[in-house]
């Protein structure tokens, strides 16, 4: 038998070489994640019962006509050829055309998705800055009844259709007392008034020092930014009272209390200050929900935002359009997580 | 009490600002809300969708059209004189002199020729209207001439209808295009397509200002239009999907016409003292399509008991008020040889006896595909209400729009419920699809929709090819007329309604042309009060 040699000591790895490792981990997880993406939603487009074909050419087109778009969309070939050149033209940076609009799926996308942005947001910051306070107050009121008035109003958010309460929202602030603009991003004064430079008119009107166009553009955005706030805020508001509620049972807060600290700073510093990383995952939830588009918000408020494209796409089996979209979406997730990654290292020391 | 008084304050700080009143539609612009999600290509060559017609219906101008009021009076538009040769193939063209593109370039029968050409040979969708004629990339160049400036010649493949080849000349696809604008934009031979479909290089009242798709399009004033300038310079279409949505807008005077209101809405703002309507009736023929490889609608008597199980009255009441009317032919309103008769009504003691005679004295049952929109899905559930009382069972399979008809066209349905509206505005669009089926097998080319429903028809067809081909105008209407009676008899399509459209408008807005077709829509003689 021969002796086995002793173990060589190991060398402790490099910082610099760990973090290699855990770049490449990061990027293999997210080429691996949009891979699967891509894949389930290619073949999800090809098992839906209808004929993309259809979308290009209509009903009426001839046989030969039909046929040769077929072949100009490359449906001819096997189902792995057509996922692989798709793939492939997207590793060049070509999300191909959209049937439906004849444009470059990213100009179409680069043009929706500002709308949805700029709507989302405005509806988190509503939801985050009225949310937080009000689940806050529900937990330090529990079971009283403005506790119970807030539980109300979460329900009545998660459970009123977003369709009626938009059009109720229309009826009411928009027809009847005249305070916000109606449907649609800017009143026809204001179209093209304004260079498009990121897409969301805010911001571009701001740029531009269009004051005019800019109040007109919040004008319009307002309500459809209250209603889908109001269901972000049921969301936010809900989660930040069964997380607080849970803190103001703690040790450490009883501790605070009996020390003599203010019973505001008990419940905005330490136990708000506690919730806060699982609060930061709330709401990245939340954002990139709305984030995706909210198809039935932009339907009422004819607001030309991604949900719509994405959602008129799939039933019209225009791929390039739906897949370019579901990179978005994607993308969008993976930026929101990062993002909280870096919160929670902000908020909790532990997790640096 | 400190938190109702914040949350009041950010609801304050959220509005401030925002309550500001908010003017009406500009006055040199007609505002529309509209569904124009349909719109793929404004390129004439291309386009073949409702709403990308009516753009171009506004841009273009065809050689020869059609009286609005009168269709089977036809006129010359761009061609001051036309006639056919006593070959009775090769039509001539003289073309109106001084008439200029929206470039200031004068029209010239070169730009016939290429527009001609260039719609044969890139057969998009709408080719087949023109290659129909024996056109094709091949000889086009040798059947599409121009003599000299002003005239043009083209030769079809055989004897056709005169008023057949006139009718297709109507279509957008036949719209005479800037050749030299066209081909400073043209790409890798694609005969200007990209440019095209956002663009526009036509001789008729407005121009392409921009299309963003799914959003809007804007109109303004063709500068050097030959005709009278429209009575509002542009136009703003913004897509709004919804109609209750249209409605609010039109409601509070930010838009001057909403185009796709339907029962409810319209019924809503009836009484609206600042709302008026126009309306006109369009093509589009809502039917059932039964198909023969189903062995209980193989039988005539059950094909003939579905029509009198329909209560055409009822839905039309109920359901349809205002945006359809009671049709059962397959020829809409005002077309060549179109008939106003309807045989059928609801009558549930003659259904159940024809049904008993087909030995199926205690019904069936059945699938019906149909869109889950209105008003289809509302008929659906009427006619499934209805046929229970003779004791069919209808099973609605609801579907997206392409959904049913990807499921149509493999023939794959037992009865579907669609719309099918003329692709141009002569009778053998529809005769064609209705009343033809020259191959009923699955390997045919031509899926017309007596193909799509197996109604192996060789006699039929052959009559109605014929009719294509008789050159007198009265002869021809004529042998529509007894085809049309012929297929309400035993054709198993039941046909129940033509749209008509609507459109609803502020009061002080007037002078929207709706036409018999979509491409004839025309804005240029709204006027804004």
């Amino acid at each position: 038998m021969v002796a086995a040699a002793p173990a060589a000591p190991r060398r402790a790895t490099p910082l610099a070489l760990k973090r290699l490792r855990g770049v490449a981990r990061f990027v293999g997880t997210l080429a691996l994640t949009f891979f699967g993406l891509l894949l389930v939603t290619f073949l999800i487009g090809r098992v839906v019962p209808i004929d993309p074909v259809l979308a290009a050419v209509g009903d009426r087109a001839p046989t030969e006509v039909y046929e040769r778009v077929r072949s100009e969309l490359g449906l001819d070939q096997p189902l792995y050829i057509q996922f692989y050149r798709y793939v492939a033209a997207v590793l060049h940076g070509d999300l191909g055309k959209s049937v439906l609009t004849s444009n470059p799926v990213l100009a179409d996308i680069k043009r929706f998705f500002p709308a949805t942005f700029e709507l989302a947001t405005l509806a988190t910051l509503i939801g985050v800055l009225l949310g937080i306070p009000i689940g806050v107050l529900a937990a330090v009121r529990q079971n009283r009844w403005v506790d119970q008035v807030i539980r109300v109003l979460g329900l009545l958010g998660y459970s009123v259709p977003v369709f009626w309460l938009g059009l109720m929202g229309l009826v009411l602030l928009y027809v009847h007392l005249g305070w916000v603009a109606g449907p649609g991003r800017l009143d026809v004064f204001y179209e093209d008034l304004v260079e498009t430079r990121t897409g969301v008119i805010l911001l571009d009107s701001a740029l531009a020092g269009e004051w005019t166009v800019f109040r007109n553009a919040f004008a319009h955005l307002i309500l459809p930014a209250l209603i889908l706030g109001y269901f972000s805020l049921a969301y936010v508001s809900r989660m930040t009272r069964s997380l607080m509620i849970e803190q103001l049972g703690q040790e450490y807060v009883v501790t605070a209390r009996v020390k003599g600290l203010s019973e505001a700073r008990v419940i905005w510093r330490h136990a708000l200050g506690n919730v806060m990383v699982p609060l930061v995952t709330v709401v990245a939830l939340s954002y990139a929900n709305l984030l995706e588009g909210s198809v039935l918000t932009e339907t009422v408020f004819a607001w030309p935002g991604i949900g719509q494209y994405i959602t008129n796409s799939l039933l019209n089996v225009d791929m390039n359009a739906v897949l370019g979209g579901t990179i978005v979406v994607g993308t969008v997730f993976v930026g929101l997580n990062l993002l909280s990654d870096l919160l929670y290292r902000a908020l909790d020391p532990r997790a640096r | 009490m400190k938190f109702s008084t914040m949350l009041l304050g950010s609801a304050a700080i959220v509005l401030a600002g925002v309550g500001a009143a908010y003017a009406d539609t500009p006055k040199d612009t007609v505002v529309m809300a509209k569904q124009i999600d349909d719109i793929i290509s404004l390129d004439p060559g291309e386009a073949f969708e409702f709403s990308g017609g009516e753009v171009d219906g506004n841009v273009y101008e065809r050689l020869v059209y059609y009286d609005l009021k009168d269709v089977a009076k036809m006129h010359g538009a761009l061609a001051e004189t036309y006639a056919v040769g006593s070959d009775g193939k090769t039509y001539t063209f003289k073309l109106r002199p001084g008439i200029k593109f929206s470039s200031g370039n004068t029209m010239t029968s070169a730009d016939v020729v290429y527009s001609i050409q260039r719609a044969v040979i890139m057969n998009k969708t709408p080719g087949f209207i023109l290659t129909q004629f024996g056109f094709t990339k091949d000889n086009v160049a040798d059947r599409v001439k121009a003599p000299d400036a002003m005239t043009v010649t083209l030769e079809t493949d055989k004897k056709y209808a005169p008023s057949f080849f006139y009718y297709c000349l109507t279509a957008i696809v036949s719209s005479i295009v800037d050749g030299a604008t066209v081909k400073q934009h043209e790409q890798n031979g694609d005969f200007g397509n990209d440019w095209l479909k956002t663009h526009s290089a036509g001789t008729g009242p407005y121009v392409i200002r921009s299309w963003k798709a799914n959003e809007s399009y804007v109109l303004d004033a063709n500068p050097n239009y030959h005709g009278s300038a429209p009575l509002t310079p542009h136009v703003f279409v913004r897509h709004v999907k919804e109609v209750a949505t249209q409605r609010l807008l039109l409601e509070k005077g930010d838009v001057d016409y909403a185009r796709n209101l339907g029962k409810d809405e319209l019924e809503a703002i009836h009484n609206n003292s600042d709302i008026a309507f126009d309306q006109g009736p369009k093509g589009a023929i809502t039917y059932l399509g039964l198909n023969q490889k189903n062995e209980y609608l193989r039988k005539p008597e059950v094909v003939e008991a579905l029509k009198y199980l329909v209560d055409y009255d009822g839905i039309d009441d109920n359901i349809l008020k205002g945006v359809r009317i009671v049709h059962q032919s397959f020829l809409p309103i005002g077309f060549l040889g179109a008939i106003d008769d309807k045989p059928y009504r609801f009558d549930l003691p003659k259904a159940k006896q024809l049904l008993a005679k087909a030995g199926l004295p205690d019904g069936f049952a059945i699938k019906m595909d149909v869109q889950g929109q209105y008003p289809f899905i509302d008929i659906a559930q009427a006619l499934q209400a209805s046929w229970a009382q003779a004791g069919i069972k209808v099973d609605l399979i609801q579907g997206d729009s392409k959904q049913v008809i990807t499921k149509y066209r493999a023939r794959n349905h037992e009865i579907v419920m669609l719309e099918w509206g003329p692709d141009y505005q002569d009778p053998h669009t529809n005769a064609q699809t209705f009343a033809s089926n020259f191959d009923n097998s699955d390997a045919s080319t031509t899926k017309t929709l007596a193909w799509r429903n197996s109604w192996d028809i060789p006699e039929m067809s052959k009559r109605t090819q014929a009719a294509v081909e008789e050159s007198d105008a009265e002869k021809r209407a004529s042998i529509y007329e007894g085809l049309q009676r012929e297929h309400q008899k035993v054709a198993p399509f039941v046909i129940m309604f033509e749209q008509i459209e609507v459109a609803a408008h502020r009061k002080g807005v007037d002078g929207f042309n709706i036409g018999p077709a979509f491409d004839n829509n025309w804005y240029a003689g709204i006027k804004k009060n």
